[in-house]
Parts: structure tokens; sequence; C-alpha cells
């Protein structure tokens, strides 16, 4: 039988082999599947409500319906791609739970022309990331992506950061695709511009000063 | 080649999808006399790559752990 299944998944991805086990009641299997994704599906729950600790509770809820609802999963979507979208509407919830029912949705506060025309167009420094501190990268790195409107940051989170294609951010988020490749643009855009401050090259002057005051603004 | 059609090609050229081998070199061109436009491009392909090598969200293992054995345990509880 091993033998079957083998030829039969050579060209398959491997999550289809593991979901297929679960569905016939080998909870094991997707122990498997919630080690391989729980990480990601952390990080985008973060990028998305801002919030540690709803993130927690996304990351959770967001495998746990993926459980329920696997007899609704179609084989022709990729299993990853379908549960960031169930991670995507269970934090929008959450930030709708927080914002006492009021709707939320990964379409607010695009209106901005920020970043549509790039304006810092000084060099930066090589390796610029090595003039701080990893916290310190940490901390401008995250303050940076959370300026960013939620429409943005989610397309960059899943495109740029998490490897998602096109189409799967596409579908995952359920934009169309020129939507997506536009928000990734002007997403990628603004991060560049905002990251300027910190990384271009420093002049003589700023390199006599020391850094304990932090960075520039 | 503008720097506005340079900008409109930005994403392809990050993503390596120009397949076109005479945009290519269009591209190319405009980067070779357009100071402002290679330091975008040089710039927006770093951006990505610094978000890609620090991951600003991870769990401790200890926490990653708690939540892995209660997502399992709830799970199991549905199954019952």
């Amino acid at each position: 039988m091993s033998t079957i299944q083998s030829i039969a998944g050579e060209n398959e991805h491997p999550d289809v082999a593991l979901v297929e086990r679960v569905r016939r009641g080998d909870v094991s299997a997707y122990d498997t599947l919630v080690r391989k994704y729980e990480r990601q599906i952390f990080r985008i729950a973060q990028h998305i409500t801002q919030n540690r600790e709803d993130a927690q509770d996304v990351m959770q809820d967001a495998f746990l319906k993926a459980y329920e609802k696997l007899d609704q999963f179609q084989g022709n979507a990729k299993f990853y791609t379908w549960l960031v979208r169930i991670a995507v509407n269970e934090s929008l919830m959450r930030l709708r739970k927080r914002r006492s029912g009021k709707m939320v949705s990964i379409d607010e506060d695009l209106e901005t022309d920020e970043g549509t025309v790039p304006r810092d167009l000084a060099d930066w420094a090589p390796d610029p990331e090595q003039n701080y501190s990893s916290a310190e990268l940490a901390d401008i790195l995250r303050r940076t992506i959370q300026g960013l409107p939620r429409g943005f940051r989610v397309v960059f989170a899943l495109r740029d950061v998490e490897g998602l294609s096109t189409e799967e951010t596409a579908e995952a988020l359920g934009l169309s695709v020129p939507a997506v490749k536009s928000r990734l643009l002007r997403a990628r855009l603004q991060l560049r511009e905002r990251l300027s401050r910190y990384f271009h090259r420093r002049t003589r002057a700023a390199q006599r000063t020391p850094r304990k005051s932090g960075v520039e603004t | 080649m503008t720097c506005t059609e340079f900008l409109a090609m930005l994403d392809d050229m990050i993503d390596d999808s120009v397949v076109a081998a005479e945009t290519r070199a269009e591209v190319e061109q405009h980067l070779h006399k357009c100071g402002h436009c290679e330091v975008v491009l040089n710039t927006t392909r770093k951006t990505i790559e610094i978000y890609r090598s620090h991951q600003i969200y991870e769990l401790p293992y200890e926490v990653n752990e708690r939540l892995h054995t209660a997502i399992m345990a709830r799970c199991k509880a549905k199954r019952c």
C-alpha cells in the first residue's frame, strides 16, 4: 500500500498526503502540519492584529477551525494558502471584537499617496543593518512596518516575508491579482522610504556623533 | 525609458519577472544613466532582504510549545 501511495504522490505537495491522513482520523498527521506552519501563522496574525496576545489566540483558533473544516478544504488549493486565509479572517474578527463590533477589513486607510513617488534618493550604506545592534534593528523594522496601512502591511508580509506567490496572496486575502500587485509596490516603496532615514550613508559629521542618541528622525 | 516607466517595472525587476529581452535592455540602459532609479532599485531590494532575514515576530520556544500542545489538545477533544 505504501508503494502505491508513493507512486501516486510523487508530484504531489507533501501536505496532500498529510491532509488525507488527517481526514482518515490520524491526528498525528495534523500535529505535523501544525508544527510546520505554526510560526508563520503566528507572524501573519501579529502583522494584522499588531498585538501579541491576539496573535497567539488567532494562531490557536485558526488551526482549530482548519481542523474542524478540513472536509471543506478543496484539494485544488494549497493547504497552507487555505490556512492563511482562515488566519487572516480570524485576525480581522479579533480586531472587530476589540473595536466593539465595528467592521474591520484589510482595505482600510489605503487612501494615501505616500510612497507612490520615491523622495529619499540617497544611497544606503553597504550592509546598513550592521550599524545597529540586533535589538535596535528589530525595533526599527517593527516600528517601520507597523506604520504602514494594514492592507499594505499584510500584502508585504505574505508576499515578501512569508514567500507566498502573488496568486496565493490574492487567494489568501480575497483580492484580485492586480490589487495585490499594486499594494505590494506601494508597500515596498513606503518601507524603503521609511527605512532610508535609518540606513542611508552617514555623513562624516554623523559618524562622529555617538549612536547613543538613537536614530535620526 | 523615463523614471515613471521604470517605476512601473520596479516589482517585475525585483521579482525577476521581466521576460522580454528588449524591455530588460531598456531598463538596464535607463539604470546606467539614472543614478536615482538605481538607488531606488537597490534599496528596495535591500528592504525586502532585511525583512526576510530578520524575523521580527518570533515566539520564544516555550511559548510556542505551550500553544502547540494547547492546539493539539483542543483538536483531540473535538474528535471525541
